[in-house]
C-alpha cells in the first residue's frame, strides 16, 4: 500500500517535472534542432539562381566541400582553395587554443593566489573586454597593428624598426586578434579549476624531490585538467566557426571556413554548399572534441 | 663525553613573520639538537612555534637568522626538494590523481631510481603500513586512517634522514589515533629513522617519545625524556602544560620553604617568595588526626572511572587535588564537608624557575 502510494507521488513528481521543462523544450526544439533539420535538408539540394534552393535532391552541395566543376569543361577537380580554407580555420585555431593557454595559465594561477577578497577584483577585470561588442573590439585591434596604426608608430618613433610591420591582413593578425578576444574564455574555466587546487600539494611535491617543473608537470597541471579540457574546448570550437575576427583582421584572401560559408549564402548563391560545409563544420567540431576528451580522460588513468 | 651522532640541529633559529615593529616572532633564538635514531617530539600549544620550527628543518621556511644543520652540514639555504628529509602533512596532502602505490612511488621517481627498485620499494612500503590490497585504489577511496598510512609510506619511501611528522594523528578520532600511535612507534623501531614529531597532545607525546622539547611563545621551555619532564619540570608553564599538576606557593629563607598551606619542607632555594609544584597522585589523604597531616577539608569530589580526584580545600583557601584509585565498589566517596589529613612526601615537591 506504502510503496503504491510512494510510486504515485514519484509519478505525480516526473509529471510535474516534465511539465514544467515544457517551455525550455519548445524553445530548444524550435531554437536549436528546427534551423538544424533545415540545414541538413538545404545541403541535398539544387542550389537556385538567385540564392535559394530548388526543391530537388542533389549531392553536389556535399561533393563541393572537396571538390569544384571546371567552368570550362565541367569537370569534377579537387578544390585546393577550399582546402587551404580548411586547413587555415584547424591551424589558427588550434594555435589560438595554445596561446590562450600560455597567456591564460599564468592569469588564472595569479588570480587563484591573490588574497579570497582581490579576487572578485581581478575576474571583474578579466570580464571587462564582454562590454564592448566584439566587432569594435576588433576594429580597435585593426586600429593598433595596422600599417599606420599604434604599434608600428611607437616601433618606428623608438627606432627599432624603420618600415611598418606588415601584420594586418596576414594570419598573424588573425591569430592576434583571436588570442585576444577569446583569452577570458580559457582564464575564466581554468581559475575556476586553480581555486579548486589544494596548493598543500606543492609543498608535498617539492618536500618528495620534485623541482618547481616537475611540480607543475607531475602535480599542477594534472589535477588541473578539467579546467585546461575545458577552457580548450571553450576556445576551440568558436575559434573554429569564428567570422568577425578573420573577416575584419584577415581580409579578403585569409578567409576561415565561417567567411567561407557566408560567402556561399552571400555572393556565391549556392546555398546547398552553404549548408553542407556548415554540417562539415559541426561534426569536424563534435568529431574533434569526442577525441580530445577521450584522450585527456585516458592519459589521466594510465593504470585504470 | 660520549653522545650519540646528531641528525638534526637548530642552531639560535629565529623565524619572524612581517616586518618591522608589527613583525611577530613565531620562533626566537631556539636551539637544539636531535639525535640519531630517536623519536623526538616538540610539543606545545598551538601558535608556540613548533610548525614553524619543523618548516625550517624541511625547508619550507628560511629562518630570519640561524642555521639549521643535518648531519652536521649547514642545510639552512637548501631548497626543499635538495633535503633528505620527507614530511608527513597534517592534511596528509596526498596526490588525489595518483593511486596509492604511484603515490608512494612519487619520492622514489623525482629522485630518479631504477624502475626495478621503485617497484620493490613500493612493494615494501605496502607491505610496511599494510595496505597491499589499496595499492590501486584512489587515495580518495580510502578511510582517514589508511590516507594516514599512505602519507607514512609515501615519506619514508625514499629512505629520509629525517621524517618529519607535523600533528599527523590530529584528524583521526580516538581509537584510531591510539592504534596509529603504537604503529607510528612500530614503524620508527622498524626503520631507525629518526622521527621530529609535533602535536600539541601531552599524552600522545608522553607515550611515544624518547625525548620532548616543550615549547612556548616561540622558545624552548624544556628539553628532556618524558619521566624527566613530568617528574621535574623547569618551569611553572612545562609543570602546567603536561599532566595536572598542582600549584603551591611558600616563602624560603635560604634553607627551607615554608609552605602556606602549613608545613615546612627542606628545600633549598633563594630567599624569597618561591612557588612549587605537586602531581595529584602524590597527595595523599589521610585521617584528620594523622600525626603530621595537614587538616583540610573535601571540596567535592570527581569521578572518572579508574581514579578519582579529590578537591581538597586547604587551611589557607587554596585548592589542592589528590587522585586516587576509585574504591571498590559499595564503600562511598568521602562526603562533601569531611576533614581530613593530607601528606605528601617532600622529595614530590618540584621547585619552579622562574
Amino acid at each position: 500500500m506504502a510503496s503504491n502510494a510512494e510510486e504515485k507521488a514519484e509519478s505525480a513528481r516526473t509529471r510535474s517535472a516534465w511539465l514544467l521543462s515544457t517551455p525550455a523544450l519548445i524553445v530548444l526544439l524550435f531554437a536549436a534542432s528546427g534551423p538544424l533539420l533545415i540545414v541538413v535538408t538545404y545541403s541535398f539540394l539544387t542550389p537556385g539562381q538567385y540564392g535559394n534552393v530548388v526543391w530537388n535532391f542533389d549531392l553536389s552541395g556535399w561533393v563541393g566541400i572537396l571538390f569544384s566543376k571546371d567552368i570550362f569543361d565541367g569537370t569534377w577537380h579537387l578544390a585546393d582553395a577550399h582546402l587551404s580554407i580548411f586547413w587555415r580555420s584547424v591551424k589558427l585555431s588550434l594555435l589560438t587554443t595554445a596561446i590562450t593557454f600560455a597567456v591564460g595559465f599564468p592569469t588564472a594561477w595569479f588570480i587563484a593566489t591573490r588574497p579570497p577578497t582581490q579576487r572578485a577584483l581581478w575576474l571583474f577585470l578579466i570580464t571587462i573586454p564582454f562590454w564592448t561588442n566584439l566587432l569594435i573590439r576588433t576594429i580597435a585591434i585593426n586600429e593598433v597593428i595596422r600599417n599606420e596604426g599604434l604599434l608600428n608608430t611607437v616601433l618606428i618613433w623608438i627606432g627599432v624598426i624603420s618600415t611598418p610591420l606588415h601584420i594586418i591582413y596576414t594570419d598573424t593578425a588573425v591569430l592576434i586578434g583571436m588570442a585576444y578576444v577569446y583569452l577570458p574564455l580559457m582564464v575564466l574555466p581554468l581559475y575556476a579549476a586553480i581555486d579548486r587546487f589544494d596548493m598543500r600539494l606543492l609543498e608535498a611535491g617539492y618536500d618528495l624531490y620534485a623541482s618547481r617543473i616537475q611540480v607543475l608537470r607531475r602535480v599542477i597541471l594534472p589535477i588541473v585538467k578539467p579546467g585546461i579540457i575545458a577552457g580548450s574546448i571553450l576556445v576551440f570550437v568558436p575559434s573554429l566557426g569564428a567570422y568577425v575576427t578573420p573577416r575584419v583582421l584577415g581580409g579578403g584572401k585569409n578567409m576561415m571556413i565561417g567567411n567561407f560559408i557566408e560567402l556561399q549564402f552571400g555572393q556565391a548563391r549556392n546555398w546547398p554548399l552553404g549548408a553542407a560545409l556548415s554540417m562539415t563544420l559541426l561534426i569536424v567540431v563534435m568529431a574533434a572534441l569526442l577525441v580530445y576528451v577521450k584522450a585527456s580522460t585516458r592519459e589521466g588513468n594510465p593504470h585504470g | 663525553m660520549s653522545e650519540s651522532p646528531i641528525a638534526v640541529e637548530a642552531r639560535n633559529a629565529v623565524k619572524a613573520f612581517g616586518q618591522g615593529a608589527t613583525a611577530v616572532k613565531a620562533l626566537d633564538d631556539v636551539s637544539v639538537k636531535i639525535k640519531k635514531g630517536e623519536f623526538f617530539t616538540l610539543l606545545g600549544p598551538s601558535g608556540c612555534g613548533k610548525t614553524t620550527l619543523l618548516r625550517l628543518i624541511a625547508g619550507f621556511e628560511t629562518p630570519t637568522s640561524g642555521q639549521i644543520l643535518l648531519d652536521g652540514a649547514d642545510i639552512t639555504q637548501l631548497p626543499p626538494n635538495k633535503r633528505p628529509v620527507n614530511t608527513v602533512f597534517q592534511s596528509y596532502a596526498l596526490f588525489p590523481h595518483l593511486t596509492v602505490a604511484q603515490n608512494i612511488a612519487f619520492g622514489l621517481e623525482m629522485q630518479g631510481r631504477p624502475k626495478a627498485e621503485i617497484k620493490k620499494t613500493v612493494a615494501r612500503m605496502l607491505a610496511l603500513v599494510k595496505l597491499e590490497p589499496m595499492a590501486d585504489r584512489k587515495t580518495s577511496q580510502l578511510s582517514g586512517g589508511q590516507q594516514q598510512r599512505v602519507a607514512l609510506a609515501r615519506a619514508l619511501a625514499p629512505a629520509p634522514k629525517v621524517l618529519l611528522l607535523d600533528e599527523p594523528l590530529s584528524a583521526l578520532d580516538l581509537k584510531l589515533r591510539k592504534e596509529m600511535q603504537i604503529e607510528l612507534k612500530r614503524l620508527q623501531m622498524e626503520t631507525g629513522i629518526t622521527f621530529v614529531f609535533v602535536t600539541h597532545d601531552q599524552e600522545e607525546a608522553l607515550t611515544m617519545s624518547d625525548r620532548i622539547a616543550v615549547m612556548s611563545a616561540g622558545h624552548i621551555q624544556q628539553v628532556g625524556a618524558p619521566r624527566e619532564i613530568y617528574t621535574r619540570p623547569a618551569n611553572r608553564f612545562v609543570a602546567s602544560f603536561i599532566g595536572e599538576t598542582n600549584f603551591l606557593t611558600g616563602k624560603s629563607d635560604g634553607e627551607a620553604v615554608q609552605l602556606d598551606i602549613g608545613s615546612k619542607i627542606a628545600i633549598k632555594a633563594p630567599p624569597g617568595p618561591v612557588s612549587l609544584a605537586i602531581r595529584p597522585e602524590q597527595v595523599r589523604v589521610v585521617a584528620a588526626n594523622d600525626p603530621g597531616a595537614l587538616p583540610a577539608t573535601v571540596g567535592a569530589t570527581v569521578y572518572f572511572g579508574t581514579d578519582t580526584h579529590l578537591h581538597l580545600v586547604m587551611k589557607d583557601g587554596s585548592t589542592l587535588v589528590a587522585r586516587m584509585q576509585s574504591p571498590a565498589s559499595g564503600s562511598g566517596d568521602l562526603a562533601k564537608g569531611t576533614n581530613v589529613g593530607v601528606t605528601f612526601p617532600d622529595s614530590a615537591l618540584q621547585l619552579l624557575g622562574d
